[in-house]
């Protein structure tokens, strides 16, 4: 076969990337290159998109796979050993100009790079390792850089690759034990959550350090993040929700993305033909969103959801529990903890913040909450003011449909 | 009060004109006076360069501040919070004509109410924030759009160290009169870099070392293209899933404005519009876009004679179905699953009726199992082979032969409803489990299906007819021994 070229190596293993939801970039240790001799790059914080795609995804960084070649054989993964698809392989330095060549460009934010498994997982993470260690160590690259790391590979790899990337990730690919083993037997779950635990406990290690030293060695600043495949098998949202509560819980993590299983090509017949509705993906985000920011527990989004274990497509989740429990609300705006206003549907944790401080000093009426809100109609039901109390709209049978948002037509082409 | 100062804020309009459009520290300096000379909100014009005055104005022209009096000597310094600061500092890069006249108000106001910020519901202090975030994000899509492009000089290469010949330039277009507040994101960011941003507000130049600050520039001064632009469009668009198209999502944070300086927007019409057809051929390209799985063994005796969803089926042989008891009561809930129908199979239309099956026929007698008590068929339904002269010889399936196949083989098994499995050999057990297994390890255990049943995995008995000797011996007592396991297994089961 002729040689590849780099452009035809990167569509191949760009595409192959394509999968993965994760791209942020945010909230790793601040960096930058003034006044080094030969440093690129730096981090400030706050992650920045570059561009974005027409699927709506941002692009923050590079993402790419090292090799699409792999010896696993996992269902849902077009790179699966059995899959038919076109491989290709980069070497560590294509990577690295690569990533120099766009980050100068001003395209993008740092790399994202992961890999299918060649000869032995010790040797692909120790690849994917050398890429980061050439971009740190021979370009003083102060730019941002994730390592999905591959949980069968030997500890001190995963540790080296912490030490260099801003964040790590370990996949858990599927919420059940069951449906990794059914669709990813190469993979074990204890593993994958094992690689979890030796993570967690470096970056605990790495921030004790740094309070005693303060040159101590920064460990994955921007922590480690996990995804996991949704609606390649029976797992419920009920299901998916639990394993990431535990997951957050149990490993202190970042950031737990969840990915619509879209259909791949040359799919295995163990998966499903038709992709799940995206829209329950972003349902999963919110219920995230419900656990991080709001103070929800798994368990209470759980009872969120359906007789089916899976949250409503048509409204989002704090509506959902909302609505299971009227008897909460309504709340009065002025006097109400902060903790239940965050329950109230559509107030955000913005508005919340600014009506306890606007309440120190006056009352607020139901047309100043309308002012720090997106829509006055949505949270009308829930709470009263001294000139608004809902009466007997929190009873009515039909308010779900009058919540719901209306069926619309979808336009191909909105500017 | 002096007469003078009680003349002020009495009657007299104010202009101040500015000096640069987001000199911030300016309009600190006069409204920090015109608060101590104590004239109102009302009174005051402030104009932006090149803008013209109020009609109503008295003094103004030469010179921002010169025509009005000196504070009073014991005026105290005017009160504001450092949270104001920070905001109208932002929102003084606002390209909005009135945002200096908005910020003398608030700061009007702060005097007597200090707590005026904290009302969000106050309609100058919605419109300072409102003022805050449209710069914001002006600055943000700043630093996320401004895409470089290389220029190299005609130096030659040996003659200079890379860096020093390379210079990227920049042109972008922003809303608000940020980019002299940005120039220290480029600055950190790309330090050790020679390039300029131009803008039509202005210009900035690095060169490593120190910033130059340059007169607007226009598009034409940009350069076109750049060898990476390619590679950089060849990732957008391929790390782009045509399954998940959401325009507005994208169009919400990546507006139009902006498109015609991102090289890779270009890109955009083509790709939305054929993404429904691409994500078609991913789902065409597995394949496997089967209709309804059939209900009886003959429903799908009969279809798989018209499956051409792999190369096999595509062949000059024909698909062979599993057999087993013609009564239901008859049959002793054994499945026995081989590789693939060979040569007699596919001429004879039935499963084991050649060499291997007559092999298999006295292992199963040894073992006191009723073949015709079992349910037998294949992994793969059609034959697979090369042609050599007059002979068809034998291959093994590919493991996607085998997948795409499974999907007979269990439909086979919802109808059979066996409560045993014996696959025979590597395809046959792939086929159960979807991975690849090896026998010797796989051998002589039980593996629980996800419907109950129980898997047992063994060798293929044409396996035993390619040993001979002492090889064949030993093959042939472990098959013996693993079909002895599965008919006392069978036993147990049936009394259970």
């Amino acid at each position: 076969m002729a040689q590849q070229t780099i452009l035809q190596k990167l569509e191949i293993l760009a595409d192959a990337a394509k999968y993965d939801a994760s791209c942020a970039s945010s909230g790793t240790a601040k960096k930058n290159s003034l006044g080094s001799s030969k440093g690129i790059g730096s981090t400030e914080g706050m992650g920045i998109c570059h561009a974005y795609a027409p699927d709506g995804r941002c692009i923050s960084l590079l993402k790419l796979l090292l090799t699409n070649h792999c010896i696993f054989d996992c269902h849902y993964c077009v790179n699966r050993k059995s899959s038919n698809t076109p491989r290709a392989r980069f070497t560590p330095q294509e990577v690295v100009d690569l990533t120099l060549n766009f980050y100068r460009r001003n395209y993008i934010e740092g790399l994202f790079l992961s890999s299918g498994i060649i000869k032995t997982s010790n040797h692909t993470m120790e690849q994917m390792v050398e890429v980061a260690r050439i971009l740190r160590e021979e370009h003083d690259f102060r730019g941002y850089i994730h390592l999905k790391t591959i949980p069968e590979a030997d500890p001190q790899l995963v540790h080296q690759a912490g030490l260099y990337a801003d964040r790590v990730s370990i996949n858990v690919e599927l919420p059940t034990d069951s449906g990794l083993t059914r669709l990813a037997p190469d993979k074990d779950a204890r593993q994958i959550e094992g690689a979890m635990k030796g993570v967690k406990s470096s970056i605990v290690e790495a921030t004790d350090a740094r309070k005693r030293f303060k040159h101590a060695p920064r460990f994955a600043p921007a922590g480690q993040s996990t995804q996991m495949i949704v609606g390649a098998d029976a797992a419920t949202d009920a299901d998916i929700v639990g394993k990431a509560s535990r997951l957050y819980d149990g490993y202190s993590l970042r950031r737990v993305y969840y990915s619509a299983f879209s259909p791949i090509p040359d799919a295995s017949a163990v998966l499903p033909l038709k992709r799940p509705p995206l829209i329950r993906e972003h349902r999963l985000y919110q219920s995230d969103w419900l656990m991080r920011f709001y103070g929800y527990k798994a368990g209470e989004v759980m009872q969120a959801t359906g007789a089916d274990g899976n949250l409503p497509l048509d409204i989002d989740p704090k509506l959902a529990w909302a609505l299971k429990f009227r008897g909460e609300f309504p709340l009065d705006v002025n006097r109400a903890p902060k903790d239940r206003l965050l329950r109230v549907p559509g107030l955000g944790v913005k508005a919340v913040n600014q009506i306890l401080v606007a309440r120190r000093y006056k009352t607020l009426r139901l047309e100043d909450v309308g002012k720090l809100t997106v829509s006055i109609a949505k949270v009308r039901p829930f709470i009263c003011t001294p000139d608004w109390r809902p009466t007997q709209l929190t009873d009515r049978a039909d308010l779900r449909a009058l919540l719901a948002p209306k069926e619309e037509q979808l336009e191909l082409f909105a500017a | 009060m002096t007469a003078m100062a009680n003349d002020l804020t009495q009657g007299a309009y104010y202009s101040i004109e500015m000096p640069a459009p987001d000199d911030f520290a300016f309009w600190r300096e006069q409204a920090r006076r015109l608060v101590q000379c104590g004239v109102p909100p009302d009174k005051v014009a402030w104009v932006e360069p090149g803008g013209s005055g109020d009609l109503f104005s008295q003094s103004q022209l030469g010179g921002g501040g010169a025509n009005l009096p000196d504070p009073p000597q014991n005026a105290s310094q005017p009160r504001a919070s450092k949270r104001f600061l920070q905001l109208a500092g932002n929102a003084a890069l606002h390209s909005d004509p009135d945002r200096f006249a908005l910020l003398y108000r608030l700061l009007w106001r702060l005097q007597s109410q200090p707590r005026t910020l904290d009302d969000k519901t106050d309609a100058d202090v919605r419109k300072l924030l409102d003022l805050d975030k449209a710069v914001r994000r002006d600055s943000h899509k700043m630093h996320a759009f401004v895409r470089f492009r290389l220029i190299e000089d005609d130096m030659p290469r040996e003659a200079a160290v890379q860096d020093e010949v390379e210079h990227y330039v920049a042109w972008f277009e922003p809303d608000h009169h940020i980019l002299r507040a940005n120039a220290g994101f480029f600055m950190r960011r790309f330090a050790n870099m020679k390039w300029s941003i131009l803008t039509p507000r202005g210009t900035l130049h690095w060169d490593g070392e120190t910033m130059h600050e340059g007169p607007p520039a226009e598009r034409s001064d940009a350069p076109e293209g750049d060898p990476v632009e390619d590679l950089w469009r060849s990732y957008y668009a391929n790390i782009f899933n045509p399954a998940r198209l959401k325009v507005g999502a994208m169009m919400s944070e990546m507006p139009k404005k902006y498109w015609k300086n991102l090289p890779e927007a270009s890109l955009i019409p083509e790709l939305i519009a054929g993404a429904q057809s691409r994500e078609s051929t991913m789902v065409a390209a597995g394949a496997l876009e089967f209709e309804e799985r059939p209900q009886t063994l003959p429903a799908i005796d009969q279809a798989i004679h018209g499956c051409a969803k792999c190369p096999i089926g595509q062949l000059e042989n024909r698909a062979v179905m599993g057999e087993g008891p013609d009564q239901a009561e008859n049959f002793s809930g054994l499945m026995i699953v081989g590789e693939q129908p060979g040569d007699q199979e596919d001429l004879g239309g039935r499963p084991f009726i050649g060499p291997a099956g007559q092999l298999l026929d006295v292992h199963l007698q040894k073992a006191g199992i009723d073949r015709a008590t079992a349910y037998v068929t294949n992994a793969v339904k059609h034959f697979k082979y090369v042609q050599r002269g007059k002979r068809r010889i034998h291959q093994s399936p590919g493991a996607k032969e085998i997948d795409t196949c499974r999907w007979w083989l269990e439909a086979e098994r919802e109808v059979v409803k066996p409560k045993l499995v014996l696959a025979m050999g590597a395809s046959a057990a792939r086929s159960m489990l979807g991975r690849t297994v090896s026998i010797t390890r796989a051998r002589g255990e039980a593996v629980t299906l996800d419907d109950g049943s129980e898997l047992w995995i063994t060798a293929h008995p044409s396996y035993l007819l390619r040993l001979d000797g002492d090889a064949r011996m030993k093959q042939a007592a472990l098959f013996d021994a693993d079909l002895a396991a599965v008919a006392e297994r069978l036993r147990e089961l049936a009394n259970a």
